[in-house]
């Protein structure tokens, strides 16, 4: 517990010193207030921006596009990682196509979601899928194909049918590499909806960063990045329960557990 | 007789050659032409050095690898696929790291339908067998390394196969624990005799608790070059037994033979690749 307390000192620490730094590189005129804004500023102006409720509907736009994008992509990167993990010929014949659509930067999608998908949000959660469900689809994919071949063998000395070993070996065995990835996949789903948001949309943070660059108001743009960061860090925390929860078994649990 | 004597093993292998194709398409002949039987109720042990294919030969029993060449028969029948009258202890660590020891033993028996509370209640009383009775909510990175043996010990009998086959279990284990893990093994054998096909690098290992010690050649076309009855009394004490001049007489009789042939594999392994084709 001491540990825990004395780490968390630290991580606000760097965060003061930061705002501090800041602070005073604008107060003594290092930094310019019109091109660097103030963080008192921009603390006030995300206070006002929740006072008198501004934010809250592109807040929740923002947060439905980004748990969209998570859940229908990690789904769909969850079934395709175990299915093609299984599947030799059919893995080797997606293998290029699936490298080359994940190297292709996901903004240029963008415009021809907006034409597919319209403004709305739908268009945001597409772009955000591609993103999470690669992210997933080869954890997934790389988990079950590097189980132990000895736990396999196991399982079919236990007499396990391919169903069986699906639930207590493959999945099990995915399940980490599968947690390490939603921690990258949330952030990601919040990439996809504030860049389709900020390219072209009506509503969500992205909306207002870019409303915010559009009049040269850098005080809302460090405003609006302020509220991104600690939304993402909310979500994250919330992976990392569950991860908690469903990977007792690890042995790192027990480490940090003699830690703590 | 030939035919009765069919009939009564557990395990024969006739004729069985495995031929390993490697990565760069080369075949590398790991055993050659090897017979071999185990009558049921009989404990056989398993020598050779290393890498002669001792472990290939259990993959095979266990249906885990198939033959070549020949023939493996299972009580008489022709097997294909798993062998599913066969419990098998690997060399390496098998136990299923997201379960705990009891639900580790009780999985076998889960998959095999037996519902769960039944199961559950099953695998305590094997864990209990085997010593670990307190430690059936740890997880396996919780024990030691002996008590993963002996969980996977429970693992594989709780699932009552009428064959046991054993790669090395005690190998990694330090001397101590090794002695107290053939006791428990002889122990739980004595009181339902399955056959046992044994392998171990541990010659004393092997004469303390078998019925009979093959020894194999070193690879490749490793064949099984000796076949010896250990002319010890059951039921025996595993640490008194080795001070007898019966154990002591056979112990030099098969380093004799053994030593041999882990010079021999030595030399080709320093050798390398000289014969493969
Ligand atoms: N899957 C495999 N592919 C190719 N060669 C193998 C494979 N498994 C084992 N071998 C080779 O077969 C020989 C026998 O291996 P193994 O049965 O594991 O030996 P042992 O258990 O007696 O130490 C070794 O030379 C090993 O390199
Ligand atoms: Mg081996």
């Amino acid at each position: 517990m001491r540990a825990r307390a004395t780490l968390l000192f630290w991580q606000v620490l760097v965060f003061v010193l930061f705002l501090a730094g800041w602070h005073f590189g604008t107060a003594t005129g290092v930094l310019d207030p019109f091109f660097f804004s103030r963080p008192l500023d921009v603390l006030e102006r995300t206070w006002r921006d929740f006072a008198s409720g501004v934010i809250w509907r592109h807040l929740w736009i923002t947060l439905v596009e980004t748990i969209l994008a998570f859940v229908l992509g990690s789904i769909g990167g969850v079934l395709a990682g175990f299915w093609l993990a299984r599947r030799e010929l059919l893995s080797a014949i997606f293998q290029p196509y699936l490298k080359a659509i994940n190297a292709m930067p996901r903004v240029v999608l963008a415009p021809i979601f907006a034409l597919w998908f319209g403004l709305g949000i739908w268009s945001k959660v597409a772009l955000g899928v591609t993103l999470v469900f690669f992210i997933v689809f080869f954890a997934v994919y790389q988990g079950v194909r590097e189980v132990n071949p000895v736990l396999v063998a196991n399982a079919r000395m236990l007499g396990m049918n391919e169903r069986q070993m699906l639930r207590h070996l493959y999945m099990p065995a995915a399940l980490s590499w599968m947690f390490a990835s939603l921690h990258a996949a949330v952030g990601f789903a919040l990439v996809g909806a504030v860049v389709g948001e900020y390219l072209g949309s009506a509503a969500g943070l992205g909306y207002r960063i870019q409303q915010a660059e559009g009049s040269f108001d850098v005080t809302g743009v460090f405003s609006g990045m302020l509220v991104l960061a600690v939304f993402v860090l909310v979500i994250d925390a919330l992976v990392s329960f569950v991860e908690r929860r469903l990977l007792v078994w690890r042995p790192q649990a027990a480490v940090t557990g003699i830690e703590a | 007789m030939q035919g009765d004597q069919r009939a009564h093993a557990a395990v024969r292998l006739e004729g069985v050659s495995i031929t390993y194709r490697l990565p760069d398409g080369r075949r590398y002949p790991a055993v050659s032409a090897t017979d071999l039987a185990v009558a049921s109720g009989e404990f056989v042990a398993l020598v050779g050095p290393t890498g002669c294919g001792k472990s290939t030969l259990l993959n095979v029993v266990a249906g885990l690898v198939a033959p070549s060449t020949g023939r493996v028969l299972i009580d008489g029948d022709p097997l294909s696929g798993i062998n599913h009258r066969a419990g098998y202890l690997f060399q390496q660590e098998a136990l299923f790291p997201w379960k705990t020891a009891l639900a580790n033993v009780a999985l076998g028996l889960e998959v095999k339908g037996v519902p769960r509370g039944e199961a559950r209640a099953k695998a305590e009383r094997w864990l209990a067998r085997v010593g670990l009775g307190a430690f059936a909510d740890r997880y396996p990175h919780q024990l030691s390394g002996g008590q993963k043996k002996r969980v996977g010990l429970a693992q594989v009998l709780a699932r009552e196969p009428s064959i046991l086959l054993m790669d090395e279990p005690f190998g990694p284990l330090d001397a101590q624990t090794r002695a107290i893990m053939g006791e428990l093994l002889l122990e739980l054998w004595s009181a339902e005799k399955k056959a046992v096909l044994f392998v171990t690098h541990d010659l004393e290992e092997a004469i303390a608790l078998a019925d009979r010690v093959l020894i194999m050649s070193a690879g490749p076309e490793a064949r099984i070059i000796g076949d010896h009855r250990v002319p010890i009394a059951r039921p025996r004490d595993i640490h008194e037994v080795r001070l007898t001049p019966a154990f002591l007489e056979i112990h030099r009789a098969l380093w004799h033979e053994l030593r041999a042939e882990v010079l021999k594999g030595y030399a080709r392994s320093e050798g390398t690749t000289d014969r493969l084709p």
